[in-house]
């Protein structure tokens, strides 16, 4: 080092220069909760349990995905149609009780490309937090889609 | 108002200057040792002496007793670790001590008490008479003071550095 | 006369702490705004219309904290660490000149709490009392880390006093006095120290860095090796009071570089500006200028912060002992030839 880098001043004066260009440059931030980042297309948030045209639930409790889980964190309860629930279930057989434990779901997206009826997508929100683990296994109430209005 | 200021003040230091020698713990005998000389830098003042006062505030308390509680904190000595004193030390104490109060009190006898000192110029404390002073009538000892000064400082450079020729 | 005169101190001295503890509370917020901008971001924002009232939610948060006192510590000395760093950081503004003297109702009212004749010595020596209350209450906490930051506060100070000092004794020969009012008086108009003293100007901005413990020169609270440093064991307001001490000081050193190097309340075309706003605003509008100077050299210290990395302490100890001392050996040097060369001609 020469004896003008030997200074230091002048290395600190660039720095303190680059610094505050920086104050005037556009500032980074997004306001979370009014403005929200937008997420990449192939983004995969919480799940949710899709219904077809006529507002029926698609799945039909096969178990694929519960199979293709490879953290093990789908489980559910199957059951056969009644007669007058055809509006509420699209086949034979339902999900009595569909479960995804969300602490242990790693969002991989296999129970996605398993589904054979597209019954289930990660196109939801980021799961949020909470304080008991209970609360983290997720039941239909919270994963199946709100019926469409139909209008 | 400035007698009775004078004798708080004074109560003050005696009072803090006992509770350096008595406080067990050293670390709080500093702490006690820098208050004592704050009432000191209050004496200083009192007497029109500000440039001492100021001086005395940051030489002995400012940077003197730092190093001394600096020291003090990097022995961490404590209670506990002042080791077992045999009675015959206490007795020599003791001994010593009661010489040294023999000799004071003696001392303030002989001395009979003075007339209150009245000083000449009443700013002879402040920096510029001061300097004056320094400067001309005590320029041979001030400067003496300021060899022995460069001497400690370079003694004490030599004392740290390490032997080159061991290495 | 003896009450007026009482009064007259006490409001000034009433109001000048009221300025200090509100410029340091907002301080704090202008650190993480500061801090936001110079990284793209924008600081807090959510208390109150741009964050305004974000000192006031912080105060209030420390006060509702627990206040922990270490088991093993001792009780006395662990309370005294933060209130004597609260009380030095305090009073160091005593002897700052705020402005000329305001004419209120006839009299002049001195805008100063007190023209001691030693003023720089006194603001010296106020500095190094300081550290006191950080080695008490890292001592105190006992705990290792604590005495670690406590122990490198004290090294650090002591060492940067002595420059500190040398620095001061050069702009002493250039002024001839030691009373902060004459200094301030003497720099009138734009006759500022700092044409006179620039590279004195310069060790003090760095000690002046090193004695307020900030950035690059924040050892003490080093919190990539000393966990939190010597207020590594305090919480709630005790906490509090230990960083409210630290932007005091920040507040207090900005006052005292401004009035020694920058004129404090002197700025070009002051006369016409008095001759226009009379004897009582006159006066003012210096003080606002010596605050606008304060805020000025409060963004540098902000702004050195979010920039320059810190230290390492070996480098700390060589940038002290080793290159700001013989510069300020130097400078006082040159500055004696200089005042014997003018004196001659």
């Amino acid at each position: 080092m020469n004896f003008w880098e030997r200074l230091y001043l002048p290395a600190i004066f660039q720095g303190m220069g680059i610094t505050f260009r920086h104050m005037f440059k556009k500032k980074e931030t997004v306001f979370y909760p009014e403005v929200q980042r937008e997420f990449s297309e192939n983004w995969r948030g919480m799940h949710s349990l899709k219904r077809d045209e006529q507002g029926r639930e698609r799945c039909t409790a096969c178990g694929l995905c519960a199979l293709s889980c490879p953290a093990e964190a789908i489980t559910m309860i199957a059951a056969e149609r009644q007669k007058g629930e055809e509006q509420l279930y699209r086949e034979e057989k339902y999900a009595a009780v569909y479960e995804i434990n969300m602490l242990r779901c790693i969002f991989c997206g296999l129970c996605e490309e398993a589904c054979p009826k597209e019954a289930i997508y990660l196109d939801g929100p980021i799961v949020p937090a909470d304080y008991l683990r209970k609360d983290f296994i997720y039941g239909k109430d919270k994963l199946v889609e709100e019926p469409m209005k139909l209008s | 108002m400035s007698i009775s200021l004078f004798y708080l003040v004074a109560l003050l230091s005696i009072f803090f200057a006992l509770m350096v020698i008595f406080s067990k713990n050293p670390v709080h005998s500093v702490l006690y040792l820098i208050v004592t000389f704050f009432t000191f830098t209050i004496h200083y003042i009192l007497l029109n002496a500000q440039f001492l006062a100021i001086v005395n505030f940051i030489v002995y308390m400012g940077a003197i007793m730092v190093l001394f509680l600096f020291v003090l904190m990097l022995l961490n000595l404590n209670e506990s670790s002042t080791e077992y004193r045999s009675n015959i030390m206490k007795m020599v104490g003791l001994i010593a001590g009661m010489c040294l109060v023999i000799t004071l009190v003696g001392s303030v006898k002989a001395l009979n008490a003075s007339d209150p000192l009245v000083l000449q110029t009443q700013d002879l404390g402040l920096v510029k008479n001061l300097g004056k002073v320094l400067f001309s009538k005590f320029l041979l000892p001030f400067e003496i003071s300021s060899i022995l000064l460069l001497s400690a400082m370079v003694g004490a450079v030599l004392l740290a550095k390490k032997d080159i020729k061991q290495v | 006369m003896e009450l007026a005169f009482i009064i007259e101190k006490f409001i000034l001295i009433t109001v000048i702490f009221l300025i200090t503890l509100t410029i340091a509370a907002y301080s704090t917020l202008a650190e993480r705004k500061i801090a936001g901008f110079l990284q793209d971001r924008v600081g807090p924002n959510r208390a109150g219309p741009g964050g305004m009232f974000q000192p006031l939610a912080d105060g209030l948060k420390m006060f509702f904290k627990e206040e922990i006192i270490p088991a093993e510590s001792s009780t006395t000395l662990f309370i005294l660490g933060p209130s004597l760093a609260l009380l030095t950081a305090l009073i160091g503004s005593a002897v700052i000149p705020w402005g000329e003297s305001v004419q209120i109702a006839g009299t002049l009212v001195s805008l100063q709490v007190t023209d001691i004749n030693v003023g720089i010595l006194y603001i010296f020596g106020v500095v190094s009392l300081g550290v006191y209350g950080i080695m008490i209450g890292g001592w105190a906490s006992n705990n290792k880390f604590s005495l670690m930051g406590a122990i490198r506060a004290a090294s650090q100070s002591i060492s940067y006093e002595i420059p500190m000092g040398l620095s001061i004794i050069a702009l002493l020969m250039t002024t001839n006095t030691l009373s902060m009012k004459e200094i301030a008086e003497q720099q009138h108009g734009i006759n500022w120290n700092i044409f006179y003293q620039p590279l004195g100007f310069l060790i003090f901005l760095v000690c002046s860095f090193a004695e307020t413990n900030r950035t690059p020169f924040d050892l003490p609270e080093c919190e990539t090796e000393l966990v939190g440093g010597y207020h590594t064991e305090y919480s709630g307001f005790k906490m509090g009071a230990f960083m409210f001490s630290e932007y005091i000081n920040m507040f207090v050193s900005s006052a005292v570089m401004s009035t020694l190097y920058f004129g404090g309340y002197n700025y070009p075309g002051m006369d016409w500006v008095n001759s226009m706003a009379g004897p009582l605003f006159g006066p003012l509008v210096g003080m606002a200028v010596l605050i606008l100077k304060i805020f000025a050299f409060i963004f540098f210290f902000m702004w050195v912060r979010w920039t320059v990395p810190r230290f390492r302490y070996d480098q700390l100890m060589n940038l002290g002992w080793k290159v700001l001392i013989p510069l300020a050996i130097a400078n006082i040097v040159i500055t004696g030839i200089v005042i014997t060369i003018i004196d001659k001609l």
